[in-house]
């Protein structure tokens, strides 16, 4: 479904990426992981064209997006919860979710019902402003956002960065369902990388811009590399 | 008492046509972060769009009337818009993305050649027109001194509400609106979600434009008389009126816009004339002093 294909990217002189190659397949949940500043939100900004490959080429469903602006290449069924969660402040619970389907053809009633029955919250707090929520709710809100958009593949920035374990742990089990419920595909960045591995299908290790080590959730888990770089030693 | 109403009429259908380029201002400050120099000229080009509209249509006997004002009104807009759209194009689009003062100067650039484009068009001269509205109301006559509501002053009043009534609708209820709020709020996150922010930032300065047309209208009909260096005062007063409302505020773009014609008509009433564009800024900057955002402006504070 996705190909990230031998791609690099830099931020002015700070190379970012180097000749990244990924894959993720219908239906799969793939997860990145690797420490901070690793190049793991590069990558999934990469993908939707801010800030562009320098080289190599990103495919999405058989098309080639290298090039595209990012507002084009987020219509074809792409969504990002983005890192730092990027919620409008200003706009109430309700528009943030609505912009989510802003260019979406669909009609947003029956996704907002989806939505609503996956994070009860933000129902309740559907006139709030988006500034206004705590951490939590505001990351509920992002996903829920992606999701209006009615994607295939979604990106997902850390959604765990910041949350009490309950939480995260609601929020990877609303991952769960949706892959296993809806079918959908997801792409998820992760420095809790224990948890991300364990729900995953497949990982790869991002160390320094480069893929370092790729496999199964499982075998990612039992190497011992990744268990000490990554899972402090311990669980 | 009568005195002071009629200051009051006369301030409030000034402090409208400040107004309505007030939000042209915060609107594009709020979007872009940048302060569009050249938006006084634009009014400016709004005027004499109207001016040219006059003597087409009215002087030539064609129309009159109210109808005649609607349609001067709407080519302006119109017309005034395109300018707008084409300014961002060609001054402001390329430089996006370059440091932060270059939109800046090359809007004060912008400014400049607006109105040496005018005054080589259309001379340096002021440019009178007939009065399109003569007489009004009179509301009180106290020992001979009458309180007059002129029918132009009503129509600035009437066009300007129902102005500003669309464009709240506009910005508040619509998708358009939503995307345009989006921008201001987190750009990166509305490209995101499929936002095509370069077309919403070239409607919101086609929307500024046209709002600004219709202050340039507005001043042409209640004034009328107008020249190519009209933009550079108007600009400068309704900046203030913006920076005094909150800039990046579009109900306080308005009331800054009010309080500044208030301000400068009443000062030009009560005490001297030569001293009311002290007087306006004196108040602007004692406001900074201690609301240094704005009447209606916020701190920038967001939670993380």
């Amino acid at each position: 479904m996705l190909a990230v294909d031998t791609v690099s990217t830099a931020y002015g002189a700070v190379q970012a990426l180097r000749e990244v190659s990924i894959t993720v397949a219908q239906g799969e949940i793939v997860t990145l992981v690797g420490a901070n500043g690793a190049g793991k939100s590069t990558l999934l900004m990469t993908i939707c064209g801010d800030p562009r490959a320098r080289s190599g080429r990103v495919v999405f469903e058989d098309r080639d997006i290298t090039a595209l602006p990012t507002h084009e290449i987020m219509r074809l069924g792409l969504a990002q919860v983005p890192e730092g969660r990027r919620v409008f402040p200003r706009m109430s619970v309700m528009e943030n979710l609505l912009m989510g389907a802003q260019v979406a053809r669909h009609d947003p009633a029956p996704l907002l019902r989806q939505v609503f029955a996956l994070f009860p919250r933000l129902e309740e707090r559907q006139s709030q402003r988006g500034g206004t929520l705590s951490g939590g709710e505001q990351q509920m809100l992002a996903i829920g956002r992606a999701l209006m958009s009615k994607p295939r593949l979604l990106l997902l920035d850390e959604p765990s960065l910041g949350l009490a374990p309950l939480i995260v742990r609601q929020i990877f089990a609303a991952i769960r369902e949706l892959n296993e419920k809806e079918g959908l595909t997801v792409l998820l960045v992760e420095q809790n990388a224990y948890q991300a591995l364990r729900l995953a299908h497949r990982g790869y290790v991002l160390v320094n811009g480069r893929i370092t080590l790729a496999g199964s959730g499982r075998e990612l888990l039992a190497m011992p590399e990744v268990r000490d770089a990554y899972l402090g030693g311990g669980h | 008492m009568a005195y002071a109403l009629q200051q009051l009429i006369n301030g409030v259908s000034l402090g409208m046509i400040y107004g309505l380029i007030a939000v042209g201002y915060t609107m594009v400050y709020g979007i872009i972060g940048m302060i569009n120099f050249a938006h006084g000229d634009i009014f400016m080009i709004g005027a004499f769009v109207a001016l040219i509209s006059v003597v087409m249509f009215v002087s030539g006997g064609i129309m009159e009337g109210p109808a005649a004002i609607l349609l001067v009104l709407l080519i302006s807009m119109c017309i005034t818009a395109l300018y707008g759209w084409t300014v961002e194009r060609v001054a402001y689009r390329p430089l996006r993305g370059s440091f932060r003062l270059a939109p800046l100067i090359s809007a004060i650039g912008m400014s400049i050649v607006l109105q040496n484009y005018v005054q080589v068009a259309q001379g340096a001269r002021v440019k009178p027109i007939d009065a399109m509205l003569p007489g009004g109301v009179t509301i009180v006559e106290h020992q001979s001194f009458v309180v007059q509501f002129s029918y132009m002053q009503m129509l600035i009043i009437t066009v300007t509400l129902a102005v500003l009534a669309i464009f709240t609708w506009l910005v508040t209820r619509t998708p358009l609106g939503r995307a345009m709020r989006a921008c201001e709020q987190d750009r990166k996150m509305a490209a995101l979600l499929g936002i095509d922010t370069d077309r919403t930032i070239s409607l919101t300065f086609v929307i500024g434009a046209a709002l600004a047309a219709v202050a340039g209208t507005m001043f042409l009909l209640r004034y009328g008389v107008i020249d190519f260096y009209i933009g550079f005062l108007a600009g400068v007063k309704a900046f203030t009126a913006a920076v005094l409302g909150g800039i990046g505020s579009l109900p306080g773009a308005v009331l800054g816009g009010l309080l500044i014609g208030l301000i400068e008509t009443f000062w030009s009433a009560y005490f001297s004339v030569q001293y009311k564009d002290v007087a306006a800024f004196s108040i602007l900057a004692i406001t900074l002093i201690f609301m240094p955002t704005g009447l209606l402006g916020r701190a920038e504070v967001e939670k993380v």
